[in-house]
């Protein structure tokens, strides 16, 4: 683990993704998406259609979310990553047509890791069940598409030092392989 | 014969649905601190650390511990001497429609597996109801996270198998989860039975007290020997690396059939959620 965490805002370029190593913690500020099976499922769609998506993927990171409702005076409820490898089909389309990091939890599949490697795209991992934590890091959340999926509409999400860390790479290097090893007796 | 009304029913369930959510269990948040003390991984220990911290804020802000707030599991044991004015399973279910709602929870139950439309209140619930000696009525809501439990799984193993096949299996079942169930994990393992009761079991194990001992000597070693196992598989906190995946294995054993080695692991996610109450 690296004593300092990196600090990243989206869009991400090439070469923020390029510096990004396995293990690494990062403070996300700025403006996610978020979206779980069913919105990536409409999504690819569109993707297959060759229709625009409900917001620019260009450089963009997706948070695995689905949160619970907000308390008044809240932007939103509990907000911790849900299990990512749901989202093997449908994130190397959503890579291809451009986005460069995605959020969730559990490793991802090896379709994901060669779409990563490719395109130049990260996976992070926020806390599982850490959810009340996280939600202090997100300061607005407005539904943007997809209002009838509830918990799993797509959100834009401001966030300020939203804290992840990096599992798998764009060089395919893996915490999940890495960090196993250093630690089995 | 006791009357007890299927509306007091609803306000128990509901209550114990927010409850169960905000509050993790001091024996959870006991063994979590326990772990986090000795975790090797710095980034083990940073994560654990999140975690304590998340269980915190959940408490100080009755929110839920996690988004995920579960398949409202409902365990009852309602004493034979007990008379319900009403219908049980419709008081249950309006308990968890109002917890949710009121409760900020979110509703993660679709009404069909396969055509997976939202039935918008977290109903229905899982019930499991059992007679029991007395006149009163028990309930215990267990929400249950479905990332811990898409990795569970049940097999039916061969009596040759025997202690070395559970072992493997049971072991085998951890390493491949990895980080999905979030990990640390409690492990449920349920062994004997039939199909559906070795299920269950593993459901039950999840109940039990955390740090508990098993009354049978036999188990108690078992499962300590599974827990040194799990945990120097390496995979840690969130799957990531480290000593701690696993803060305890409970095991529930039941008598089973000659021909057959029923076993079965049910993880559950360290926001492992219950609260109970009795009327």
């Amino acid at each position: 683990m690296s004593e300092e965490a990196k600090k990243i805002t989206p869009p991400l370029t090439d070469e923020v993704v390029e510096s990004l190593n396995a293990g690494d913690r990062v403070l996300i500020t700025g403006d996610i998406y978020t979206a779980r099976d069913a919105a990536h499922k409409r999504m690819v769609e569109l993707i297959d259609k060759g229709e625009e998506l409900p917001f620019d993927p260009q450089g963009q990171i997706i948070y695995f979310v689905g949160p619970t409702p907000a308390k008044p005076g809240k932007p939103i409820g509990s907000a911790g990553p849900t299990t990512s490898y749901r989202m093997n089909p449908y994130s190397p389309k959503m890579i291809g047509a451009g986005l460069k990091g995605m959020i969730g939890k559990g490793e991802m599949g090896e379709e994901v890791v060669e779409a990563m490697k490719q395109h130049k795209a990260v996976y992070m991992v926020a806390i599982g069940g850490a959810a009340a934590l996280i939600a202090r890091s997100i300061k607005k959340a407005d539904v943007i598409a997809y209002e009838d999926l509830g918990a799993e509409a797509v959100r834009k999400l401001h966030v300020e030092n939203f804290p992840a860390i990096v599992a798998q790479d764009c060089r395919g290097e893996n915490m999940y392989v890495k960090g196993v090893e250093e630690y089995k007796r | 014969m006791r009357n007890i009304d299927a509306s007091e029913i609803t306000k128990t369930v509901r209550k114990l649905c927010m409850e169960a959510n905000y509050y993790l269990g001091d024996d959870v948040l006991n063994a979590l601190k326990k772990f986090e003390a000795q975790e090797e991984s710095p980034l083990g220990k940073n994560i654990l650390q999140q975690i304590i911290k998340n269980a915190e804020i959940a408490k100080d802000e009755e929110a839920a511990m996690c988004q995920d707030t579960g398949f409202a599991v409902t365990f009852v044991e309602l004493g034979q001497d007990v008379n319900i004015d009403g219908n049980l399973y419709d008081a249950i279910n309006e308990g968890i429609r109002e917890g949710y709602s009121d409760g900020y929870l979110r509703k993660s139950i679709v009404e069909d597996p396969l055509r997976r439309k939202n039935t918008g209140d977290n109903t229905p619930g899982v019930i499991h109801v059992d007679i029991v000696p007395g006149d009163k009525l028990k309930i215990t809501v267990a929400p249950k996270g479905g990332g811990s439990e898409n990795m569970s799984e049940v097999r039916m193993m061969k009596p040759a198998d025997g202690v070395e096949g559970l072992k493997d299996f049971v072991v085998e079942r951890c390493r491949k989860s990895g980080g999905n169930p979030c990990p640390p994990v409690i492990v449920g393992v349920g062994v004997g039975g039939t199909f559906e009761k070795c299920a269950f079991l593993a459901k039950k194990a999840l109940l039990r007290e955390v740090g508990s001992e098993h009354p049978d000597p036999f188990y108690a070693e078992l499962e300590k020997e599974l827990l040194e196992k799990i945990n120097n598989l390496g995979v840690g906190p969130q799957g990531l690396g480290g000593r701690t995946f696993a803060l305890a294995v409970h095991i529930e054993a039941h008598p089973c059939h000659i021909a057959s080695f029923p076993v079965s692991v049910n993880l559950n996610c360290h926001a492992a959620r219950h609260k109970e109450a009795v009327i």
